[in-house]
């Protein structure tokens, strides 16, 4: 049910933007000011959002450690399971976020007849993850073609790598193949798996319903109802010179593309999209564990009024000599 | 905030790879012009219209080239023709270059402005070469 209702969500958007545009011809709207509302959104609940999950206060450290913790020079410590500076906690944040390290140890359970319960590994995850999130990243950085004038070199290597293969013309990305097929399997797996389905929400299903719809109008556009595509770099490059012009009769398909990417980065803030900026700011991931090694004071707590023992004998100094008790200072 | 300067270190880093392309092109200073693409052709008696509508041509040309590759290099089939019934030798040099002999101004401004790198030269000679 929520997944239906978050594909109907999509299609009544690219509807929105087909009839916007193609019907009440509302190019500028949906070519240049949803846009740059989408984008000041982003920028500003990007910051805000991250704003304020620094002001949670962070007392002491609560890393997930799976590895021994750096004691006696005779105990093996694992460095990267148990970090113990903060150069070791960057090296695991490092390969946690570009290669999804903790999801490499991803488990499943599963309950045989018998009944018995059954763990075993499950990387399936880990790879569609892991072939999505890049294959986006480097389809976002390709895009740069549109949005920069020249167009800077690694762009051009970076397009050259991706239709290596040199299939079709225009030559197919092998990155928009592995996009599709892992977003695909993502979808798939949350609809297939009884138990994944009864978790899933609305906002589990949306983001991969947009970003699928993203996918398919932007490789429908390249391989196969082509738009005006010398018109799409004017109105982007446009837009990145604050100088906006919308050429005419660019094609439905593009406003629907771009529509769909206004509405995906608007909506990014407010969103489970944040794991983006999320990631760096885990405090069971960032931190090193060094809880036994350093003091760390709570800042929070009161200022404890103390009375030192050099301040003690200030004061009592001369009852104390009379009384012939020992001194630390004479 | 706690940790605050890195967070706004990682922030200030963050906004400034978010809005490259604002940066770039303010000091790349190209502006939004569309490239100066000079259509004329040459007068080649005899030819008077292309092999398809312009149309078709201005987006599908690649597609087009690429057919016309495979059925001369794969199936030996060298001609050409049209839907009103005129025909055409399926020839990048001999037929397309023809009219279209301006390469630099025709093919190119097109392609460099959208980063297309057409790998057609990488066997077919470009024509100021042939001259």
């Amino acid at each position: 049910m929520n997944a239906l209702f978050s594909l109907v969500a999509v299609v009544v958007l690219m509807l929105l933007a087909l009839f916007g545009t193609y019907g009440a011809g509302l190019q500028y709207l949906f070519g240049v000011i949803i846009p740059y509302i989408a984008i000041v959104t982003f920028l500003v609940g990007f910051v805000l959002r991250v704003v304020r999950w620094a002001r949670s206060p962070v007392p002491f450290r609560i890393p997930t450690t799976c590895g021994q913790q750096k004691s006696l020079p005779w105990i093996k410590h694992h460095e990267l399971e148990n970090p113990s500076n903060g150069f070791s906690a960057f090296l695991r944040m490092a390969l946690e976020i570009l290669f999804f390290r903790s999801l490499f140890r991803n488990t499943k359970a599963d309950l045989k007849s018998g009944p018995k319960l059954v763990y075993g590994s499950n990387k399936w995850l880990w790879l569609g993850g892991l072939v999505f999130h890049w294959s986006l990243l480097v389809v976002f950085i390709r895009h740069f073609r549109f949005f920069t004038e020249p167009v800077p070199f690694g762009i051009n290597l970076l397009e050259e790598l991706d239709s290596f293969f040199q299939v079709g013309l225009p030559i197919i990305y092998i990155t928009d193949i592995l996009l599709l097929g892992a977003l695909t399997y993502l979808v798939g797996r949350r609809l297939l798996d009884a138990r994944l389905r009864y978790i899933s929400l609305n906002a589990d299903y949306f983001p991969l319903f947009l970003i699928l719809g993203i996918g398919c109008t932007g490789a429908w556009m390249r391989y196969f109802a082509k738009v005006d595509i010398v018109g799409v770099k004017q109105l982007s490059l446009g837009l990145f010179n604050l100088h906006p012009v919308v050429p005419e009769g660019i094609g439905a398909f593009f406003y629907i593309h771009l529509f769909l990417v206004s509405v995906l980065i608007a909506y990014f803030p407010f969103s489970k999209l944040m794991h983006m900026g999320g990631i760096f700011l885990s405090p069971t991931r960032n931190l090193a564990n060094n809880n036994r090694v350093k003091r760390h004071v709570n800042p929070w707590n009161p200022v404890v009024k103390i009375h030192t023992y050099e301040e003690y004998e200030d004061e009592f100094r001369e009852v104390m000599k009379e009384a012939g008790m020992p001194l630390e200072k004479e | 905030m706690f940790d605050g300067w890195k967070i706004i270190v990682g922030l200030i880093i963050f906004i400034t790879l978010a809005t490259v392309p604002f940066w770039y092109d303010a000091a790349a200073g190209k502006g939004t012009d569309a490239p100066d693409i000079r259509i004329e052709t040459k007068d080649v008696p005899g030819r008077d219209q292309c092999v398809m509508p312009a149309e078709y041509m201005r987006s599908d040309h690649m597609e087009l080239l690429n057919e016309w590759r495979d059925q001369v290099v794969r199936g030996n089939q060298r001609v050409h023709v049209t839907a009103d019934g005129r025909k055409y030798s399926r020839s990048l040099t001999n037929t397309c270059l023809d009219c279209h002999s301006n390469k630099d101004t025709f093919c190119d401004r097109c392609h460099d402005y959208m980063s297309v790198k057409p790998y057609c030269w990488e066997c077919h000679l470009e024509p100021e070469v042939m001259k």
